[in-house]
């Protein structure tokens, strides 16, 4: 059933789709049904299906290989930076521009409350549809992106706001454009000023966390990740370009890397791991939504306790220890 | 000597024999214009094309020689070696082949120097070693340059020569890009001045960390600069690139580095920042 050669999530899930499909006919057939006879045998039916689809999903989610996780990581049905901007926090109001000739929709942000506390929140922003994919760049921030999150960062600093940022990109863009307009500094420059802030500051990565577009803006105390989320030194395709000359050893590569949220907690790379409600955040935003706002609840009050100093050099060392080497002397 | 023996860059460079050649016994081939050099000349104008003022690359002892004083660089961080942390592909046994060759600094030497008698820390990657690459010891031995500069109270000069994140070591190596870029961030706390010299090529997610936010950014004329390797770009679609996309001319056209430098000019101009943004220090330590 689970093809470990299905290239998008949608052909992954393929199978369930068809039977959830199968679900909504079937109720809706018994909806229209005036005989109560047969009414209560689509219903009958429908149940079944329901439960044969319940016992699908557990069993397509429980033990999902690297590469689905890189699937179910870039789902488009999968909760993005504004969903949980809506959910969990309280009017936000979007900011924009670099204030240097530029706009960047690949990365939202702005101030908002969030467990009744003002924040600074902000995160790369995918598209469902085509006009929206194109408008956000498929959630490939230009350097303006990250020249917005500095001033974000900059503003959290002098305003006390704590900083909250979602991680959800498969790449910094690398064009022509960007590259004109110095997409490496940009990062660098970002990854920098989180180093400088006093404020906590949380990321919590969602979806893909994509090398250098994603730890531009996640160079904070506390890192969290969802556990069906990725993130990666380098997209899995690419890596097989390089390694193989073989893009579609990508699910290879994806394994190669390790990639998953697992791993990530086992390098210290990541403080935790946030669980997603059954057959992932997609089938039930609301459940990962209070799943999310938990885990960053509770770690903001931890570092709520710390003062300036202490946040600045908590993230520091944070840091500072991260790598794995042998040392003789 | 003969470079096209021990150059990496050098190393599809024809060495044409000839009994008329000179002492040194060899000519070479310039990279670029495909001229022919005479290896003495070529070692005389610091491995650049006489001809086409082609920068071959250098290894970073090479590098060491020619931009410190002589005999002063003392190298630290000797014992870090890379480990295999996620047993990735191959990853193991070509580290177990470069140790072989005694080739066990990995991607980068850094220590101590004095250059025209001022005292820096510095760090050379060296691109021979699996393209350069920055994996944990590479990220290491940056931060360490780095905070060196800030303990020992002088600037930090660090010459990139890389492909980017290794990405045989995963996560690991991306969280390299911001240690490095916190251990820059604790420079400028403390007033260190730290110089970045951008060689043939400064790609990707070393550009994109440490090497992007030093004071100053000189490159080599010619260098290889930009974000995104050319296999990745294609991956991603991009299209149709300016001719001198991703070089030293294009970025310093684009206001994202100080200056280009040939290699002759290169030590004086390096002195000359070491002394006057550095100065402070120099004034701290004579009153101290």
């Amino acid at each position: 059933m689970a093809k470990e050669t299905a290239k998008t999530h949608k052909e992954w899930e393929k199978p369930l789709l068809e039977l959830e499909d199968t679900i909504a006919k079937l109720r809706e057939a018994a909806r229209r049904e005036a005989d109560p006879v047969k009414q209560a045998n689509y219903i009958e039916k429908a149940e079944t299906y329901q439960e044969q689809c319940n016992r699908y999903v557990k069993l397509m989610y429980s033990n999902l290989g690297d590469w689905e996780k890189v699937l179910v990581a870039r789902a488009e049905k999968r909760p993005y930076t504004l969903d949980y901007i809506q959910s969990i926090f309280n009017g936000f109001i979007e900011l924009q521009g670099d204030r240097n000739g530029f706009n960047d929709n690949a990365i939202v942000g702005g101030p908002a409350e969030f467990n009744g506390r003002p924040v600074i929140v902000l995160g790369h922003q995918k598209g469902r549809n085509i006009q929206d994919r194109q408008m956000r760049n498929f959630g490939m921030a230009k350097p303006e992106g990250y020249r917005k999150a500095i001033r974000l960062f900059e503003m959290a600093e002098r305003f006390r706001m704590p900083v909250i940022s979602f991680v959800d990109t498969p790449a910094a863009d690398p064009g022509v454009e960007s590259e004109s307009r110095g997409i490496s500094e940009a990062i660098a420059a970002a990854m920098l000023k989180m180093f400088q802030l006093t404020v906590p500051t949380i990321s919590v990565i969602i979806g893909e966390g994509g090398s250098g577009g994603a730890i531009g803006i996640a160079v904070s105390n506390r890192v969290l990740m969802l556990e069906h989320a990725v993130y990666s030194v380098i997209p899995p395709e690419g890596c097989a370009a390089i390694l193989w000359r073989a893009p579609e050893r990508a699910p290879e590569a994806a394994e190669a890397l390790q990639i998953t949220a697992k791993s990530a907690l086992s390098f210290g790379i990541i403080d935790e791991i946030v669980s997603e409600p059954e057959g992932a955040a997609h089938r039930d935003p609301a459940g990962a939504s209070d799943l999310i706002k938990e885990a960053v609840v509770r770690h903001l009050d931890e570092l709520l306790l710390l003062s300036p100093a202490e946040l600045h050099a908590d993230r520091h060392a944070k840091f500072r220890k991260l790598g794995k080497f042998a040392e003789t002397f | 000597m003969n470079p096209s023996s021990e150059v990496p860059g050098l190393v599809s460079l024809i060495a044409l024999r000839s009994p008329a050649s000179g002492p040194d016994g060899a000519f070479l081939q310039c990279q670029n214009c495909k001229k022919i050099i005479f290896s003495v000349e070529f070692e005389q104008n610091l491995r650049v094309c006489p001809h086409c003022q082609h920068h071959h690359r250098l290894t970073a002892q090479i590098r060491i020689d020619w931009t410190f004083d002589e005999g002063s660089f003392v190298e630290h961080d000797t014992g870090l070696s890379s480990v295999d942390p996620l047993g990735f592909p191959d990853y193991g046994k070509k580290l177990e082949q470069l140790n072989a060759k005694g080739e066990n600094h990995d991607s980068v030497l850094s220590g101590t120097a004095t250059i025209e008698g001022l005292k820096v820390s510095a760090a050379v990657c060296d691109f021979a070693f699996i393209g350069g690459s920055m994996g944990s010891v590479a990220g290491e031995k940056i931060t360490r340059a780095l905070e060196r500069g800030i303990e020992l109270k002088c600037p930090v000069i660090i010459f990139c020569a890389s492909g980017g994140a290794r990405m045989q070591e995963g996560l690991l190596s991306l969280m390299q890009m911001a240690k490095t870029t916190g251990a820059v961030e604790k420079c400028r706390a403390n007033g260190i001045p730290y110089i970045a010299v951008f060689t043939d090529p400064t790609m990707a997610g070393v550009l994109a960390s440490y090497a992007s936010v030093a004071d100053v950014i000189i490159a080599e004329p010619k260098a290889l600069v930009g974000f995104a390797g050319l296999r990745v770009s294609k991956q991603a679609g991009v299209g149709k690139v300016p001719d001198d996309f991703q070089t030293a001319e294009f970025v310093l056209k684009h206001g994202m580095i100080d200056r280009i430098v040939s290699r002759k000019e290169l030590r004086a101009t390096l002195a000359g920042l070491v002394r006057t943004l550095g100065g402070h220090l120099l004034h701290a330590e004579a009153e101290a």
